[in-house]
C-alpha cells in the first residue's frame, strides 16, 4: 500500500512550479559571436566601458575549455545554438505596477511572489527577474530613504556606474572560470544592491529569477556592496518550467563588505530538475564569492538546493580583512536522477580570520550528491581557524553520496577541524515513527529536517517555513 | 479487543516464515504476558500487529476491535489505538522527544476527531506524564533517544504510551535494561496507565516484571506459535523449568502442514 502512496505523491505534487507562461519574446539571434555581444549591450542601452568588458571576457571565453573535472555526466550545452538573451517583448521595465504584462504578474502569483507591495511579505523587498530581464523591483522608495539601493544590475550600469565600475569583476574577475567568462560576455540582468557606511538595511532584500523561454540560457549577474559597518540579508529564489530539454543557467554573484559589514547571503534553489528518467531539467553552474574585504568584516552563504539536473556551485569566500569571518551553511538534496557537485572554498588570507563550514547532503533515488570543499589558508594568515562538518544522508540504495575536502595551509598557526558522517535513513526509522502515527511522508520529513536542522536555523525567518516545506514536496515518495 | 487467527507472516521477499499460525484473544481490561525463548518471534509478531513493512502476513488475520487491520499502514494502526513500545528504540538525530510527541499526539488526536494541543497546553500535558515515569523534563529537548542509555530509552517508551494513550499497548521487552528501582517506577507507571478501556501485551523474558505488573494470562511462544497459555503461575514454572520440557508441543503440532 505504501508503494502505491509512494508514486501517486510522486505523479501528484511533484514540481509544482513546472508551468510555463505565454508571452510574446523580442526577436533576437541564437549563437554567439562578438556581434552578439554587442546587440546585447546595445539592446541595453550601455555604455562603452560595458561593452567594453563584455567583449573581453568574450575574447577570454573563446580561449577556455569547458571544465569537466566535478563528479557528474551530462550532455555539454550547445552554445552555438543557444540564445542568450530573452525579453518579453512588453517592456520596458517600468515603475508602476500597472504596466508590467499581466500574464507576467500572473507568473509571479502563482509562484506565491506577489509583486503587490500590499499582498507581500512585509519586510522584505524583491527584484523579479523573468527570464534576461528584471521586471519589477518593490519597495525601492522605502530602502531609498534608508539610502540603500536595489536595483537591477541594468540599472545600477546606468545609474551607478562609478560603483559598477569598481566592483563588477572584482571578486570574480572575468577568466575565473569559463562559465564565469560566458556570464561576463553575455549577463543579461540580476540584482544590484548597494548598503552606505553605518547602516543596516532595513528589510530582507530578495530576487526571484524565473526561466521561462525554453530555448534561452539565463545569465544574471549579482552585485552587492557593504560599505563599512553595514548590513544587509539578501535571499534569491529560483524557478523553472518543465522542459524535456536541458536549460542553462550560469551566474555570476560578487559580494563585497568592507571594514566591520556584514552580508548574508540565503538561496533556495528549486529549479527544475528533470524526470524520472533523467530527461530535461536546469544546468545551474553558477559562480558565487564573497570578499571579506575590510577588517571585521562576515560572509554567511545559507544554500538550500533543491533542484536542478545538474549543479556545480562553490560559494566562497576570500577572507582578506584581518578578523574576518566567513561561513558557508548548506544543504543540498538530491533525488531522481539528479547530480550535485557543490561545496565552498575559504581563502584565508588575513590574521585571524575564522571560516566555518556545515554541509548536508541528502540523496535519494538514484542520485549523486557530492560535497567538494576547500579550505586554503595562505602564508600571511596567522591564527586562522577552520571548522568543516559534512554531513551525508542516503535514502534508499541507489543514490550515491561523496565527500572531497582538499586542505591546504601555509601557515603552521593554522588550525583546521574536519569532521564526516555518513548515516541512511533506515526502515526502521520510519517504522518507528510511522508507529507514532505520523505518516510516512511526514517521517522522512522529520526525520530529514532533523538532519538539516543546523543548516535551517541559519536561514531567514520569513523563508523558514518556505524551506521546511520544500524539502518535504522534495522527498515524499522516495522510500517506497 | 485483539484476536489474532491463525496468523503466518514472512520476511518480505525472502520467505523465512516466522510466524506459523498464532492464535491469541485479547480482551478489553486484560493483561497478557508472552513468554519464549530467543528467537521464537515475539518481537516479530509485535512487529506484525503494528504493521512493520518488513514483513508479510501470509496467511490468517488481525481484527482489531472486530475489524480486520492487515490493509492499515502502521500510522494508521497507531491512529486506532496500537502502540509497540519497541525492544531496541530507534534514534531520531535532529529530532526532540517534545517536536515528535506533539506531532503524534496531534496527529493522532485529529485522526479520532479530538481536539490538538497547542505548544503551551502540550507543555503543561506532557509534564504531567513525565511525572508519571519520573523522567527528567531535560529529556524532551533531546534528540529522540539518541544518545540514551539503554534503560532511558525503555523508560521514554513508557513516557510515549503516557502521552499518547493507546487503547492497546504491546510492550516488548521493556523491562530488559532497566535498573531495579527504574523498573519498579516504571511498573507503576504502566499500572497507572492501565484501565478497564485498554489492554496490555507484555513480552518478557523474566518472572520478576510480573510480580509487578499482574497478567491475566501467561502465553509461551515457542518457533512462531503459541504452544501454552496459563494463568501467572506458568512464569514461576517456566523460571524453574526453562521451555525445554515445551519444545516437543512446538513440533508435534508444528511441522504438519
Ligand atoms: N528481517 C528478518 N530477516 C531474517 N530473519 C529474521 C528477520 N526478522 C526476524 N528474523 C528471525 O526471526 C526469528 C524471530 O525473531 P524475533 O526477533 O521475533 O525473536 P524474539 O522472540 O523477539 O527473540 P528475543 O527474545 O531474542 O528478542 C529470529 O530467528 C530472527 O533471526
Ligand atoms: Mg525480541
Amino acid at each position: 500500500m505504501s508503494e502505491t502512496k509512494a508514486l501517486e505523491s510522486m505523479i501528484g505534487e511533484d514540481y509544482k512550479y513546472g508551468f510555463s507562461t505565454d508571452v510574446e519574446y523580442e526577436d533576437f539571434p541564437k549563437g554567439i559571436s562578438e556581434d552578439v555581444v554587442r546587440l546585447i549591450s546595445a539592446k541595453k542601452n550601455e555604455p562603452e566601458w560595458m561593452t567594453e568588458f563584455r567583449l573581453k571576457a568574450y575574447r577570454a571565453w573563446t580561449e577556455m575549455e569547458e571544465p569537466s573535472w566535478f563528479n557528474a555526466t551530462y550532455k555539454k550545452p550547445k552554445f552555438d545554438t543557444l540564445q542568450y538573451y530573452s525579453a518579453p517583448k512588453n517592456k520596458p521595465k517600468l515603475d508602476s505596477l500597472d504596466d508590467v504584462d499581466p500574464n507576467i504578474r500572473e507568473t509571479y502569483e502563482k509562484l506565491g511572489i506577489p509583486l503587490d507591495e500590499q499582498k507581500m511579505l512585509s519586510g522584505v523587498a524583491v527584484d523579479a527577474v523573468f527570464d534576461s530581464v528584471s521586471i519589477f523591483t518593490t519597495f525601492k522608495e522605502k530602502l531609498a530613504e534608508a539610502g540603500v539601493i536595489f536595483c537591477s544590475i541594468s540599472e545600477a550600469i546606468k545609474n551607478h556606474p562609478e560603483l559598477v565600475k569598481k566592483y563588477m569583476g572584482s571578486v570574480v574577475p572575468i577568466r575565473d572560470n569559463f562559465y564565469a567568462a560566458l556570464n561576463s560576455a553575455v549577463f543579461s540582468d540580476g540584482s544590484f544592491c548597494y548598503v552606505p557606511k553605518d547602516t543596516i538595511c532595513p528589510m530582507e532584500l530578495s530576487t526571484y529569477f524565473r526561466i521561462n523561454n525554453m530555448n534561452s540560457g539565463q545569465f544574471e549577474r549579482t552585485l552587492i556592496i557593504a560599505e563599512e559597518n553595514s548590513h544587509v540579508s539578501y535571499l534569491e529564489g529560483c524557478t523553472a518550467p518543465m522542459y524535456d530539454e536541458n536549460q542553462l543557467h550560469a551566474a555570476v554573484v560578487e559580494l563585497i563588505a568592507l571594514d566591520d559589514a556584514e552580508i548574508k547571503y540565503s538561496t533556495i534553489q528549486n529549479w527544475y530538475a528533470g524526470d524520472e528518467d533523467g530527461k530535461g531539467g536546469i544546468y545551474n553552474f553558477v559562480t558565487k564569492r564573497g570578499a571579506c574585504r575590510g577588517k571585521n568584516s562576515k560572509i554567511s552563504w545559507t544554500q538550500l538546493e533543491t533542484g536542478s539536473a545538474v549543479t556545480l556551485k562553490y560559494p566562497s569566500v576570500i577572507l582578506q580583512g584581518d578578523n574576518s569571518v566567513g561561513e558557508f551553511f548548506s544543504v543540498a538534496v538530491t533525488s531522481k536522477r539528479q547530480q550535485a557537485d557543490t561545496g565552498t572554498k575559504m581563502i584565508h588570507i588575513g590574521k585571524n580570520t575564522k571560516s566555518t563550514i556545515i554541509s548536508k547532503g541528502i540523496s535519494a533515488g538514484n542520485s549523486n550528491n557530492s560535497y567538494r570543499g576547500e579550505v586554503k589558508i595562505s602564508k600571511k594568515a596567522e591564527n586562522a581557524r577552520n571548522y568543516s562538518q559534512c554531513d551525508s544522508m542516503l535514502i534508499g540504495q541507489t543514490c550515491g553520496a561523496h565527500t572531497f575536502p582538499y586542505i591546504e595551509s601555509a601557515n603552521p598557526t593554522g588550525k583546521v577541524e574536519h569532521e564526516a558522517t555518513t548515516s541512511r535513513v533506515g526502515e526502521d526509522q520510519i517504522f518507528y515513527l510511522q508507529q507514532r502515527g505520523i505518516s510516512e511522508d511526514d517521517a522522512i520529513s522529520l526525520i530529514v529536517n532533523g538532519f538539516c536542522k543546523e543548516v535551517l536555523k541559519e536561514l531567514p525567518m520569513e523563508f523558514a517555513v518556505e524551506a521546511n516545506k520544500l524539502l518535504g514536496i522534495k522527498l515524499e515518495g522516495s522510500v517506497g | 479487543m485483539l484476536e489474532l487467527k491463525d496468523l503466518h507472516a514472512e520476511v518480505e521477499g525472502e520467505g523465512i516464515e516466522i510466524l506459523k499460525g498464532v492464535n491469541l484473544t485479547v480482551t478489553k481490561g486484560e493483561i497478557h504476558a508472552i513468554m519464549g525463548p530467543n528467537g521464537s518471534g515475539k518481537s516479530t509478531l509485535a512487529k506484525v500487529v503494528a504493521g512493520h513493512p518488513e514483513y508479510e502476513v501470509t496467511k490468517g488475520d488481525i481484527l482489531f476491535n472486530g475489524e480486520s487491520i492487515l490493509e492499515l499502514d502502521p500510522d494508521e494502526r497507531a491512529h486506532a489505538g496500537v502502540f509497540l513500545a519497541f525492544q531496541y528504540p530507534v534514534e531520531v538525530p535532529g529530532v526532540t522527544n517534545n517536536t515528535l510527541l506533539r506531532e503524534s499526539y496531534n496527529t493522532i488526536a485529529a485522526s479520532r476527531g479530538r481536539e490538538e494541543m497547542d505548544p503551551l497546553e502540550f507543555d503543561d500535558y506532557i509534564r504531567e506524564k513525565l511525572d508519571l515515569v519520573e523522567m527528567n523534563p531535560d529529556f524532551l529537548e533531546r534528540s529522540v533517544n539518541a544518545g540514551f542509555s539503554g534503560g532511558e530509552k525503555k523508560r521514554n517508551e513508557i513516557f510515549q504510551m503516557a502521552v499518547l494513550q493507546p487503547t492497546l499497548s504491546l510492550l516488548d521487552e521493556t523491562d530488559s535494561g532497566l535498573d531495579i528501582d527504574a523498573l519498579k517506577i516504571v511498573s507503576q507507571g504502566i499500572n497507572k496507565l492501565h484501565g478497564d478501556d485498554d489492554a496490555v501485551v507484555l513480552i518478557t523474558h523474566y518472572q520478576r516484571l510480573l510480580n509487578y505488573i499482574v497478567p491475566d494470562q501467561v502465553h509461551v511462544m515457542i518457533g512462531g506459535r503459541i504452544v501454552k497459555t496459563g494463568g501467572k503461575e506458568l512464569a514461576l514454572e517456566l523460571e524453574e523449568r526453562g521451555y525445554d520440557w515445551l519444545e516437543s508441543l512446538a513440533t508435534v503440532n508444528g511441522e504438519a502442514k
